[in-house]
């Protein structure tokens, strides 16, 4: 990009208005240049309005860290962004700054944030997006780089968990360009009725039909098993199911689940890592394994109408006594233990079971200023803020994932929640979604293949596999990167 | 009379302003008149129009401003019609479109055909019918969701009191073989009443004295109903079934709202697949492309169907 498309942020609330990439587009006959002057010249009399209103604030002190800005954070609804809603009141007695909060569905979340950040809308200062957007943040300048604020704040990414920065905050992966800081690690794992598990009865019948103690599955096979016994057994008069997975079609859901099932039998994305080369990667004899045991797991275990199931009906299918195991986020973990009726002494957690070796889908986030946004320096505050090692112990207390090590490494850590352990556990054998730029495009693709094969019962695993690879490798192709 | 006012007003007028309105013709007038709703339409159809189908020859991307666009020319074009998926999209959405179609003729043409005779409460059960049709269909996807839920609905309950079947030993919203169905269920449930209502209009719009003339040639009612009713009333059944036709084939809500266009892609009509390649996998050109199909596709058939239409009219 030449010199002369220098591009200020005072010309950013025409972009949000219009929608950066429509302004662009409807100029399109112009050079990127041309562009830029057409969108100047339009903005002239907003520019020297906004020119007048910096000056006058100039004469009026310094511009920056004695303002107070009201920031605006947004994330998905759902429990942590409560308890961050809670932990923020700290931040603005602190510094002054007012916090407001948009917290959209999860259904939603990806959606109406990415709608977001791709018109270059200024709703969100900061945002704590899904780990997969990080590359599309990062190339397509919705995320501001962090590198050189944090070496100016010594803030150091070596006191988080290495499997968080580099999932939630590195772009391209691996490599020292930070984009986010690690806020809320998480993991898909599984919780149990503890005291279903611990009747009698029931434990003499399961050693009884399959040899060993009912307990906590030790491998993907004993979770079948498991699902198995429980499915339409009649407990204190209720018909009961084996687990609750996530079949959801629309956003992540099923994909989410699926790789639950596959990251244990070994499956890689591609053959070499950054060679995109996924032809006996993706549709390997483990990963057609994988994906028939899930679809068994669905065919055999779950509650009837579980066609279209993410993270709501997993709680709901639980907390109303329908399940015996079901799987979600740790995230929600805190909540199922509190719950009145199926918490406490009645449920249990463990980690996503290994079976050719150890596997969790990785969830979390990363918190990121928007490049958009007015008010970069006080959101630039909340994240020195947010990576002090009190506030992220405060973070955990509330109810928050916090990946920081001072955290983490706590002796007290473990043994703080009943899911401590696993959650530490699971982080260390975690495996993420593609982070590429085109992530929409891929995970779309593997949300029909999947549910196309698990769900609606059309053809086989090979051919859901063979078909995904056909698939991603036409997005790859259009990228350029094949 | 009339001269002398318009002499008088000519004559009030003051003759600066009279100079001017005497330059402009009648048609520069209604230029004036009609230019801004020219503008508008221009604006707000023809630009986006014209502008889609541009955009249909590239392979823009909306969320990828930066990279550079290429003209790829009939490439997005060949590869949707190659495009096996696209197919099934399309057929999923015939199949909705015929039977929700054939649906509701049949039984929007049958109770307005009962309401239109006089009995006690017609008025009241023409209001209870019209019922579905005010509702939001984001709320109608809803309930319906409640009432198809295996364990708990409804809907499972009422077909386990008529066959004995265990309700949850089927999923409608879940079985490939049944979720296609329980679309066009929620479908005719909420449109039915529209043709209904057409379909009064055209039923009470045949003069009695045409029935008294056949009654006095002794003809039977089933012949009164073919060579009267049906006839008199086809000109507004085709009316309606434009109507739904066209707000089927670009069928949404409804559908995202039940099953979201599961399971796998059974009930992934055209318009989700559309949304899906426009806004969630952001392949502007490409979806542009599509966007194009399906509205030469619409456009062509509803322009054979109005003149068709137009010959029955005549007739």
């Amino acid at each position: 990009m030449c010199d002369c498309c220098h591009e200020g942020n005072i010309l950013v609330p025409w972009g949000a208005w219009l929608g950066r990439g429509v302004a662009r587009h409807i100029w399109w006959p112009f050079s990127d240049c041309g562009l830029k002057n057409a969108e100047r010249g339009l903005m002239t009399r907003t520019t020297t309005v906004r020119l007048a209103g910096l000056g006058a604030l100039g004469l009026l002190g310094s511009f920056g860290s004695a303002q107070a800005d009201d920031l605006t954070l947004c994330w998905a609804a759902w429990d942590p962004a409560n308890a961050l809603v809670e932990l923020s009141k700290e931040f603005e007695a602190e510094s002054g700054h007012t916090m407001a909060f948009e917290f959209i569905p999860w259904p939603n979340f990806a959606d109406r944030m990415l709608n977001e950040l791709n018109s270059g809308g200024q709703l969100c200062d900061l945002l704590i997006g899904d780990s997969q957007w990080i590359g599309g943040g990062a190339e397509n300048g919705h995320y501001v780089q962090l590198n050189e604020f944090f070496d100016s704040e010594g803030i150091s990414m070596d006191d988080f968990a290495p499997a968080t920065v580099y999932a939630y905050a590195t772009w391209p992966k691996g490599e020292p360009n930070y984009y986010a800081l690690p806020a809320m690690g998480d993991a898909n794992g599984w919780f149990y009725r503890k005291d279903w598990f611990a009747r009698e009865d029931l434990r003499a019948a399961f050693q009884e039909e399959y040899g060993r103690e009912l307990g906590e599955p030790t491998s993907q096979k004993e979770l079948m098993e498991i699902a198995k016994f429980f499915q339409g057994k009649e407990i204190d008069g209720n018909t009961v199911y084996g687990a609750s997975i996530f079949t959801e079609r629309g956003s992540e859901g099923i994909t989410m689940g699926i790789t639950g099932a596959l990251y244990p039998w070994g499956f890689k994305y591609e053959n070499e890592p950054g060679s995109y080369d996924m032809e006996g990667a993706v549709n390997s004899a483990e990963a057609v394994e994988a994906l028939e045991f899930y679809k068994e797991l669905y065919d055999c275990c779950t509650p009837p109408g579980y066609t279209n199931a993410y993270m709501g009906e997993s709680l709901d299918a639980f907390k109303s006594g329908q399940v015996a195991m079901a799987m979600n986020w740790f995230a929600f973990f805190p909540g199922l233990y509190q719950d009145a009726d199926t918490g406490g002494d009645k449920i249990d957690f463990f980690v996503n079971p290994p079976q050719n070796q150890a596997g969790s889908t990785l969830g979390g986030q990363g918190i990121s200023v928007i490049s958009y946004s007015e008010n970069q320096d006080a959101a630039l505050e909340y994240i020195k803020w947010f990576a002090n090692p009190e506030v992220q112990a405060k973070w955990w207390e509330l109810g928050g994932y916090s990946a920081h090590n001072a955290v983490l490494n706590d002796p007290g850590f473990v043994d703080s929640q009943p899911f401590a352990a696993d959650f530490l556990e699971a982080m260390n054998d975690v495996q993420d979604f593609w982070q590429e730029p085109a992530y929409a495009e891929l995970l779309l693709a593997m949300q029909k293949r999947m549910h196309d094969y698990v769900v609606a019962g059309q053809g086989t695993a090979q051919e859901a596999l063979d078909k995904l690879i056909e698939d991603w490798t036409e997005v790859f192709e259009d990228e350029g990167k094949l | 009379m009339n001269d002398s006012v318009a002499t008088r007003a000519a004559q009030a007028t003051p003759p600066g302003v009279a100079r001017r309105v005497k330059g402009l013709s009648d048609r520069a007038i209604a230029w004036i008149f009609v230019g801004p709703t020219i503008f508008l339409l221009l604006a707000i159809n023809i630009f986006p129009l014209i502008w889609t189908i541009r955009l249909s020859f590239t392979n823009f991307r909306a969320n990828r401003p930066n990279r550079e666009v290429e003209w790829v020319g009939l490439r997005n074009y060949e590869r949707i019609l190659g495009d096996s998926d696209i197919w099934l999209s399309m057929q999923a959405t015939a199949h909705f479109l015929i039977w929700t179609i054939v649906l509701q003729v049949l039984i929007g043409f049958t109770l307005a055909w009962l309401i239109n005779k006089k009995f006690r409460g017609n008025d009241l059960w023409t209001t209870i019918i019209v019922l579905p049709m005010m509702l939001s269909p984001a709320v109608v996807g809803n309930f319906w969701t409640f009432l198809y839920q295996p364990q708990i609905g409804l809907f499972n309950y009422v077909i386990t009191w008529f066959t004995g079947a265990d309700p949850s030993s089927f999923e409608m919203l879940g079985s490939v073989n049944l979720a296609p169905w329980s679309i066009i269920i929620v479908d005719t449930w909420m449109w039915t009443p529209f043709v209904m209502l057409i379909c009064l209009a055209g039923l009470r719009s045949i003069p009695d004295y045409i029935y008294e003339a056949a009654e006095i040639d002794r003809a039977s009612k089933l012949r009164q109903f073919f060579t009267i009713t049906l006839p008199m009333v086809l000109p507004f059944l085709m009316l309606a079934v434009l109507f739904r036709g066209i707000e089927n084939f670009k069928m949404f809500d409804l559908v995202v709202q039940l099953t979201g266009g599961g399971p796998g892609s059974i009930t992934e009509l055209a318009s989700i697949n559309l949304k899906r390649e426009a806004f969630e996998k952001w392949r502007t050109g490409y979806s542009s492309a599509f966007a194009i199909i399906l509205f030469v596709t619409v456009f062509g058939l509803a322009s054979i169907y109005v003149k068709a239409l137009n010959k029955v009219k005549e007739r």
